[in-house]
């Protein structure tokens, strides 16, 4: 009893100890998974996704559909790249490259509001995607690229790797300044700029910063494609997961988009095979419900148990305890 | 100079049908502000009720006089249940906006999937009155033209109500200013009820225009809808006009740059037209600052 309420009110070692045994879990997953290991991969790769889109949009309100373009340049900064680059230096490189084309697209747009952030971000993915096709297939007359197979376990350990960076990160940044005046871009960006926030300066670099992410994720991902063209790499999908996976784990939280993607990746890796239609109409429901009554998402669900719990704890502890005093 | 001219009579006439799409949705962003993602599935429904309507022996130029009501009814449904209830819980516009783009999305995907229960995820055989009319140098088809009438008739119905009636003055109030227009009397929660109604009454009805040309499937929903947003944000949101001369614009550039350059690239042109407008003039072509 005395463990389990300490348990329940020491949340962050709880996390902590859970986030350890997470990556314990996905450590040594190779030496009895087998095959499974490709579904692992894809849960990382959600959960990075929703963790750093959740990052910019879930704290500042800049809804950005914008994920696949970064996500496809990973992919891309693969096929260019493989043959001449070791591939975790790529991976870097994919990161990097990501980091100067959000800094370049954020610049450009970040001066719109709301709803017209959205459109553009959404534009910009199926912009790229078609005129990186058309230069393919007519000035290069090239039909896709085909990827240097890797070994499944370094896969997995190299995502592995990058979704530890991408949490500790996105950790850190919540809890500096920086993290703090996306928070107050969120709740009323005119009273951040009162404050003195320099409000384009921090939405491009968060913008900048989690597009990282989402490009070195892509970089890691393209082996395990085989084969991909511009509409592979670009395609609008990539912008849709780590929104579902965001807003289905709770979007203000750390460790609710973790949650989110992996459960989303997991489901979507075994479900989505036989049961396609159900699937997607499944999550399109659990969307509008999250949406409407679980603002925070399933993540949200746990402080909320947590003080129902703690509560019949309480009373139980009081009980005894009074019992007790009872008895003597 | 024969082929352009031709490719521009094409590019008016389906324009006008990329017009009537985005009126639609204009009025549920610069209205209810909703940025709905959801607006091309409404648009499918519409072309794959018009397919069973006329297994049925409905006429597809009938349909809309059922497809209209059904879908109007859908649409203030949607936003009295859903998106009220969104909005009574938001903390602030901009978190309303988020949150309502975030259900638009799960409802995209609960109309996509759940209409493929009914229709497959197959071609079906809708095109309607696919008669040649004899024009001099134009292969032009019956619909086409049909097609057109359709939308600027509506077009100049929605115009008029807006600006002339009573009804479309209330609404002009409430995107304005909803604190101020219920102030003075004005039901806004029905209004806005009322507005994604008709939005989805003719984004219905663009889909039995749509399915009359082309061949439609559960699928076509998301290419609708990213052709409205594109047409929308260059008209300006809540501008009927605008959408209206917008979607001509897209339709005249889509049809050359597919005839005279290259198909793959009509995408990409329309979309860096965007970019470059909502860089230049954020408001669209007619918007109002």
């Amino acid at each position: 009893m005395d463990l389990i309420t300490r348990l329940f009110g020491n949340r962050k070692w709880l996390l902590v100890g859970l986030f350890v045994l997470l990556v314990a879990f996905v450590a040594t997953f190779p030496l009895y998974g087998g095959a499974k290991v490709r579904v692992l991969i894809t849960m990382l790769v959600y959960a990075i996704l929703a963790v750093s889109w959740a990052l910019f949009s879930g704290t500042t309100g800049y809804m950005s559909l914008a994920p696949a373009a970064f996500f496809g340049l990973g992919i891309y900064s693969v096929a260019l790249l493989q043959d001449y680059l070791p591939f975790h230096i790529i991976v870097v490189v994919g990161g990097l490259l990501s980091f100067v084309f959000a800094l370049l697209v954020g610049l450009v747009t970040l001066r719109l509001k709301g709803i017209y952030f959205t459109i553009f971000t959404f534009g910009l993915v199926i912009f790229i995607g078609n005129a990186i096709n058309y230069m393919e297939t007519r000035a290069f007359t090239r039909h896709g690229w085909y990827f240097i197979a890797q070994d499944r376990t370094m896969l997995l350990y190299t995502m592995l790797g990058l979704a530890v960076v991408t949490v500790l990160a996105v950790y850190f940044i919540r809890r500096s300044r920086l993290g703090l005046a996306m928070q107050s871009i969120g709740g009323n960006e005119e009273a951040a700029e009162h404050m003195g926030i320099n409000t384009t300066m921090v939405k491009v670099l968060t913008f900048a910063i989690s597009s990282i992410f989402m490009g070195a994720a892509g970089a890691v991902v393209a082996p395990s494609l085989i084969y991909s063209n511009a509409g592979i790499a670009f395609s609008p999908t990539y912008s849709f997961i780590p929104i579902l996976g965001a807003v289905f784990g709770g979007m203000g939280t750390l460790y609710g988009p973790v949650v989110g993607g992996l459960v989303f990746g997991f489901l979507e890796k075994t479900l989505r095979a036989q049961w396609a239609t159900y699937f997607m109409l499944g999550f399109g429901v659990i969307m509008v419900v999250v949406i409407l009554f679980l603002p925070n998402g399933i993540a949200g669900l746990v402080p909320m148990l947590q003080s129902k719990l703690g509560g019949v704890i309480r009373k139980l502890r009081k009980g005894g305890q009074a019992e007790q005093h009872a008895n003597t | 100079m024969e082929i352009t001219l031709a490719l521009i009579v094409h590019g008016i006439l389906t324009g006008g049908v990329y017009g009537l799409l985005a009126m639609g949705l204009s009025l549920q962003i610069g209205v209810c502000r909703v940025l709905n993602i959801t607006h091309g599935e409404f648009v499918m429904l519409g072309a794959c009720l018009t397919f069973t309507f006329s297994q049925l022996g409905i006429n597809p130029l009938l349909a809309p006089a059922i497809i209209g009501p059904l879908m109007f009814g859908l649409g203030f449904l949607l936003q009295t249940t859903l998106y009220k209830s969104l909005k009574a819980r938001a903390p602030s516009p901009a978190a309303f906006e988020g949150n309502a783009l975030l259900a638009a999305f799960g409802l995209m995907y609960i109309i996509m999937y759940l209409s493929r229960f009914e229709w497959g995820n197959w071609l079906l055989p809708t095109q309607y009155l696919t008669d040649k009319v004899a024009f001099p140098g134009i292969n032009l088809q019956l619909n086409q033209i049909i097609g057109f009438a359709v939308a600027a008739a509506l077009g100049i119905a929605v115009y008029l109500f807006l600006n002339r009636s009573r009804l479309g003055r209330a609404i002009r109030a409430t995107a304005e200013d909803p604190a101020t227009a219920g102030l003075m009397g004005v039901n806004t929660n029905m209004i806005l009820a009322f507005c994604f109604g008709l939005g989805a009454l003719l984004a219905g009805v663009a889909g039995t225009l749509v399915s009359m040309k082309t061949q439609v499937s559960t699928g076509i929903g998301f290419n609708n809808t990213v052709i409205a947003l594109i047409v929308v944000t260059l008209g300006g949101l809540g501008s009927v006009p605008g959408s209206f001369i917008a979607g001509i614009m897209i339709g005249i550039v889509t049809m050359l740059v597919a005839g005279l350059w290259e198909p793959v690239l009509t995408v990409p042109v329309y979309y860096g037209m965007l970019m470059v407008l909502l860089l230049a003039r954020p408001t669209g072509l007619l918007g109002k600052r």
